[in-house]
């Protein structure tokens, strides 16, 4: 695990498998009788799951001392970004044929729909500054700030799940307690940084804070 | 192509056609359409119906002379949430099930309250191949071909009382048996009900058989109600229980989620479920939607019983 490259390339062949098994399905009669709905099934329980996975990252890396997720947590975020845009495209274009009466009637009418659609939404500008540039060009500070969304989305998605199913909850509930133990779990750290910063900043509290003038805007880099 | 108007002289199990369906929406569903020429080899898992044959006095086909759904489809794809909540698994649990001995109690307002073995029961009448439209709340349909007689002939036998109004289904309560029912999914027994003109209605089916077998488990065996206008939560599954009584008892999803399920709950593409459009429904094997009628497609002969009633009340 020690290599940066071989690390990616198992991360990236393990988030593929879901892919390449639902093609393999698709081929041998392994979706069952409803194929369109066992897609948008498996596309959405597989996007929730990576989007968890890539939460996952920081907690390990705080409380379990683990480097290695932090160094692929942007492929898995890209990742459920991707199954998430392919569970939206399929469900527009292959299960409702761009049938717009009926497109518009849930986001307008449909809160399920509207709540998975606003988890899209929220990955979306995600996705777009994923990228070394943008990290640059936001700055560290704010652009951390940014991809917080992601818990946002993480939430959207399980009360699109859960909001989804007819009865039995067993499933959305899972991710729901995973996603909430995450965030529990980096509780400790947050408080420890927020303390250490405060009591940095308290002796010179007259003066602006040079670390996050600095780093807030990234400034110096090229051009 | 997503018509198959088959002459009702090939409605029957045809393994051919049902190979070409399946083979066909499997590769469809991965958008491949190019890929014409492959000889994909199909998982070997299509099996034709299994069972004793049942003595069949006569065949009525209901579904416009569509080809019906494929056995390997229609017993692997339900909605048996007392053996499990994704649809593979009732097939799956299917062996927790013992159809046989089973008794149904009769009882409630009338004059021959009585609890009957199933296969007494299922010699009240002659039993009928009926091919049935059936459309889920869940929008999709399957074409069926039940065995079993209409619900008619036994409440003529069991002569209700002045009092019933209302028929109620209810389905075996046995954790052990029915293994979904460990978990407070739904408030078990699962109840259904029927006013008294839609059960003793001619469409009103107690079904005992699929495709002139015995019914699978998972399609509900030994005996379940199949009322093709409503959707197919209304038909009650593996039923112990049939009681006859003046008031209209709450069904198990109404008192689930009363705004989404109702009493009547016929199939009305102008009622929208409240997370999803009812307009159009998947018949299971074809890859577009289609568009769902009024009464699933038997309004000319069921509409009357709701005259006078404001049919968006009627989901």
């Amino acid at each position: 695990m020690a290599h940066p490259r071989a690390l990616r390339a198992v991360a990236f062949a393990a988030c593929s498998l879901p892919l390449a098994k639902l093609g393999v399905d698709a081929f041998s009669g392994g979706l069952g009788a409803n194929p369109v709905e066992a897609i948008l099934n498996r596309l959405g329980f597989w996007t929730l799951t990576l989007l968890v996975a890539s939460l996952a990252a920081t907690p390990a890396h705080d409380l379990l001392g683990l480097s290695w997720p932090v160094r692929v947590r942007r492929l898995v975020g890209l990742f459920a970004f991707t199954y998430a845009t392919a569970h939206l495209v399929f469900y527009v274009a292959v299960d409702q044929v761009f049938d717009w009466r009926v497109l518009w009637a849930d986001v307008t009418k449909r809160r399920f729909m509207v709540v998975g659609f606003t988890a899209w939404l929220a990955l979306l500008p995600l996705a777009v500054t994923s990228t070394d540039r943008w990290v640059r060009r936001l700055g560290f500070t704010r652009w951390k700030r940014l991809h917080r969304l992601a818990y946002a989305a993480g939430a959207l998605g399980v009360v699109h799940f859960l909001w989804r199913v007819k009865a039995d909850r067993t499933r959305p509930l899972a991710f729901a307690a995973v996603l909430a133990g995450l965030f529990l779990a980096r509780l400790p750290a947050a408080v420890a940084r927020a303390r250490r910063i405060r009591a940095r900043a308290q002796p010179m509290a007259a003066r602006p804070r040079p670390e996050t003038a600095t780093r807030g805007r990234g400034a110096p880099t090229s051009t | 192509m997503t018509r198959n108007r088959w002459t009702p002289d090939l409605r029957e199990a045809d393994v051919t056609p049902e190979q070409l369906y399946l083979r066909r929406r499997s590769f469809l569903a991965l958008g491949a359409a190019g890929a014409v020429g492959l000889a994909l080899p199909r998982r070997a898992r299509a099996e034709g119906p299994t069972g004793p044959a049942l003595p069949v006095a006569r065949r009525v086909e209901q579904a416009g002379g569509e080809t019906p759904t494929p056995w390997d489809a229609v017993t692997t794809y339900n909605n048996f949430y007392e053996l499990g909540t994704d649809k593979g698994d009732p097939a799956r649990n299917a062996g927790t099930l013992h159809p046989r001995p089973w008794t149904v109690a009769i009882e409630g307002e009338v004059k021959q309250p009585q609890r009957v073995d199933v296969d007494t029961l299922l010699r009240w009448a002659p039993l009928e191949e009926r091919v049935y439209r059936m459309r889920c709340v869940e929008a999709w349909s399957m074409v069926i071909p039940w065995v079993g007689f209409p619900l008619a002939a036994l409440v003529k036998r069991v002569e209700p009382t002045s009092r019933a109004k209302y028929v109620v289904f209810e389905t075996l309560l046995d954790p052990a048996q029915l293994p979904g029912e460990r978990r407070p999914v739904l408030e078990w027994p699962y109840v259904e009900g029927l006013r008294m003109d839609e059960a003793t209605h001619p469409l009103t089916l107690l079904a005992a058989g699929l495709y002139g077998r015995p019914l699978p488990a998972q399609n509900g065996a030994p005996l379940r109600l199949v009322v093709p206008w409503k959707y197919g939560f209304k038909g009650a599954k593996s039923i112990v229980r049939i009681r006859f009584q003046e008031a209209q008892p709450r069904n198990t999803w109404n008192r689930m989620a009363p705004d989404e399920y109702g009493f009547y709950a016929n199939v009305n593409p102008e009622v929208d479920h409240p997370r999803w459009s009812q307009a159009r429904e998947r018949r299971i094997g074809e890859f577009f939607r289609r568009k769902t009628l009024p009464f699933n497609g038997y309004a000319d002969q069921v509409a009357s019983l709701y005259a006078g009633l404001d049919p968006r009340s009627l989901y």
